[in-house]
């Protein structure tokens, strides 16, 4: 029985670590097209049919490119900047429930790396260390504008991981727990916290743009004033984990979204299609439902990156401090109190 | 298993705190007491309490550390132009911290373990929700003290950062 | 109507300092709008040309590679006036002239012709003053796609009379395609 559950869970994990690398992999294709289409043009379509080999193509090219070190007197910190970013990244996909359960000769087999308790706090935390990546990237690049960059990121991510932390608590109060599993089983048929916690999931969204870098909060790797920021000097293969550590955030951050205001793997008919068609048909559509609104997220992710331009730094800190955090307090007690009076 | 692993997580505790304090380089010292709450997260862990394990690397290392990492790149300590201290700067030093070291030892061996009463109780004592019982019924009162001081001290900093206006 | 007022391009907008209300300030509904935009513009027709397999049509004033053209007897038409050279706005042109023999009747129009003929490449702006220059309708710049290729020595841009003159073959087609 033990290695019964070591092998599943090896094989989810792997399965994950490999669906989280594939979207990477094509989120950069997938920018490089919205792109072009929100500005009139083709986009990528050269490598292969409609360009769907240009992820390869330009993972090669960074493979193949020389391997540039500054001239910094802590090459083992530079190195480790890019490689921390990476693993923070993946991390956290661990403790996301990726559908309910199958059952597959004779086993249920829970789509999900770990149900932890605490796995909410276990999300912060990992998103908090990975501000280490770039941070220490940034500073051992021996850069003034990657050392900025540093300083930009360190700060805009810890400002907005207090408004998220807080934004994320009226959910927990709704599902009164912690465990990512036991929310998305609370969001069952169409009762997703986004039609309960409206002003939640948008703190929430806007936070997240800020926890993953991206426009219009991308102050980090703004390229007009820190000419790309803290990966200035990174090339080769460490510029490319770097840059696929930001897809893979993002594509995490999409995933919780999802998860904690979309109902996860809930679809409305989903109790019928169990009745019907069998629970094992009913979660598999489930997992399907769960990817179409990631891929709706990150195509949002995208869209707004096109649209909104960047913030200046002041503007970003008083949105942070003097916006958002007090709206989501203000929701944590609006929850409250009608938790309170429904009870 | 459970051993082997305590002794691995110990192993790398007392040395990177060690490293954190021998090393030269103020950053290095840094990021060498980041391994070190990350192995004590994991301590916690081992002792059945996940929620203190996580708390841990959010405040600890998730805040606290990038903080000071934030001030020493800000005031680029990297250069080591630090002077020596005098001898008897050094003997002072020493001693305070050993008497220190003595008031902690002596009050944890004083202390009389609390958790048997969960034990007993069977409740799954690394849920939140367990936790959160204890602190709202027995622990309530040191609970809300703690949160007036941290309101205190959240409340000076807003006054410290505050620009004063008559001088400017 | 003032000067102030007046809006050339119909698109003229008042720049007003005023506050904005609470709803303009959290911008909400101008992000909206904004991405609405953008949506729209995703399925729109899209401007590219893909190039090697559509090609953009060229200009009927199109002015491409030089030609120094024969007659319907295969004959170099240019009689080393000059003209072109001086009409040439970017000095681009050079020639040197030469006296026909009489075993040469066949190869040149006139008494006089270019014994040497040369146009730098580098400097030629296709401005076609040599073509409207020449009186005996010698230099023509052709729809030519191809202008110069790229290469490494500065030389090989001076183009000579072996690049410039049409080929005799073509010249044949041309008469025959005339005389048909």
């Amino acid at each position: 029985m033990e290695e019964a559950i070591i092998i599943e869970k090896g094989v989810i994990i792997l399965i994950v670590f490999a669906i989280t690398m594939l979207f990477a992999m094509y989120c950069t294709l997938a920018e490089r097209k919205i792109a072009a289409w929100i500005q009139d043009r083709r986009g990528p379509n050269r490598a292969g049919p409609g360009g769907i080999f240009q992820p390869l193509a330009d993972g090669l090219k960074l493979f193949s490119k020389e391997e540039f070190m500054p001239n910094t007197p802590n090459t083992f910190l530079f190195v480790l900047g890019p490689t921390i970013s990476m693993t923070m990244a993946l991390m956290t996909s661990a403790v996301i429930p990726w559908g309910d359960s199958l059952e597959i000769g004779g086993r249920t087999v829970l789509l999900q790396a770990t149900d932890i308790n605490v796995a909410m706090l276990y999300v912060f935390a990992v998103l908090s260390v990975s501000v280490y990546g770039i941070m220490i990237g940034g500073w051992a690049s021996n850069n003034k504008y990657s050392l900025m960059s540093a300083m930009r990121v360190a700060s805009q991510m810890i400002s907005y991981e207090i408004a998220m932390g807080l934004s994320i608590i009226a959910v927990i109060m709704m599902s009164s727990s912690m465990s990512l599993r036991d929310i998305a089983a609370s969001q069952h048929e169409m009762h997703w916290n986004i039609f309960y916690q409206p002003l939640a999931f948008f703190i929430f969204l806007v936070c997240s743009f800020a926890e993953t870098n991206r426009t219009p909060f991308d102050l980090a790797e703004c390229e007009q004033e820190l000419i790309g920021g803290y990966h200035t000097e990174y090339s080769s293969m460490r510029m490319g984990f770097f840059l696929f550590a930001e897809y893979a955030a993002m594509f995490i951050s999409s995933t919780l979204l999802a998860v904690l205001f979309l109902g996860a793997y809930n679809y409305p008919g989903m109790t019928w299609a169990a009745e019907n068609w069998g629970t094992n048909v009913a979660n598999g559509i489930g997992i399907g439902v769960l990817f179409i609104k990631i891929c709706f997220f990150l195509f949002l992710y995208m869209w707004v990156r096109w649209t909104i331009p960047r913030f200046r730094y002041d503007q970003l800190m008083n949105l942070g401090w003097k916006t958002l955090i007090p709206l989501a307090i203000i929701n944590i007690i609006i929850t409250a109190v009608v938790i309170l009076l429904n009870q | 298993m459970i051993e082997i692993l305590f002794y691995l997580l110990s192993a790398i505790t007392l040395g990177s705190a060690f490293i954190t304090i021998l090393s030269k380089n103020p950053i290095h010292s840094a990021i060498w007491l980041v391994v070190c709450f990350f192995s004590i997260a994991g301590h916690y862990a081992l002792l059945n309490s996940q929620f203190l394990a996580m708390v841990h690397i959010i405040v600890y290392s998730g805040a606290i550390m990038i903080l000071m990492l934030f001030t020493i790149m800000l005031m680029n300590l990297n250069i080591s132009n630090e002077i020596s201290k005098p001898l008897v700067t050094k003997i002072v030093a020493t001693i305070a911290f050993c008497l220190v070291g003595l008031v902690l030892v002596s009050a944890l061996t004083q202390t009389a373990p609390a958790f048997d009463a969960y034990v007993n109780s069977g409740q799954d004592y690394q849920s939140i929700q367990v936790l959160g019982k204890v602190l709202m019924n027995e622990f309530v009162v040191p609970f809300e003290m703690t949160a007036v001081l941290l309101l205190m001290a959240m409340i000076g900093a807003v006054l410290i950062s505050k620009k004063d206006k008559k001088i400017a | 109507m003032s000067i102030e007022t007046v809006s050339l391009s119909g698109r003229k907008k008042q720049v007003a300092n005023k506050k904005m209300t609470f709803a303009e300030r959290i911008y909400i509904i101008a992000i909206a709008k904004g991405m609405w935009t953008t949506l729209k513009h995703m399925f729109k027709k899209k401007v590219t040309i893909s190039y090697p397999e559509q090609t953009r049509p060229f200009s009927d004033v199109y002015r491409g590679r030089h030609m120094l053209m024969r007659d319907d007897e295969g004959r170099e038409r240019c009689t080393a006036c000059g003209l072109c050279a001086l009409s040439c706005p970017a000095e681009a042109i050079t020639m040197k002239a030469a006296e026909r023999t009489a075993d040469e009747k066949h190869l040149y129009r006139e008494e006089k012709y270019a014994e040497i003929y040369e146009i730098n490449m580098l400097r030629c702006i296709f401005c076609g003053l040599c073509e409207e220059a020449c009186p005996k309708q010698a230099i023509y710049l052709t729809k030519s796609k191809q202008i110069v290729f790229s290469d490494t020595s500065r030389e090989s841009f001076i183009f000579g009379k072996e690049e410039l003159v049409m080929p005799l073959e073509m010249a044949i087609k041309n008469t025959q395609k005339t005389q048909a």
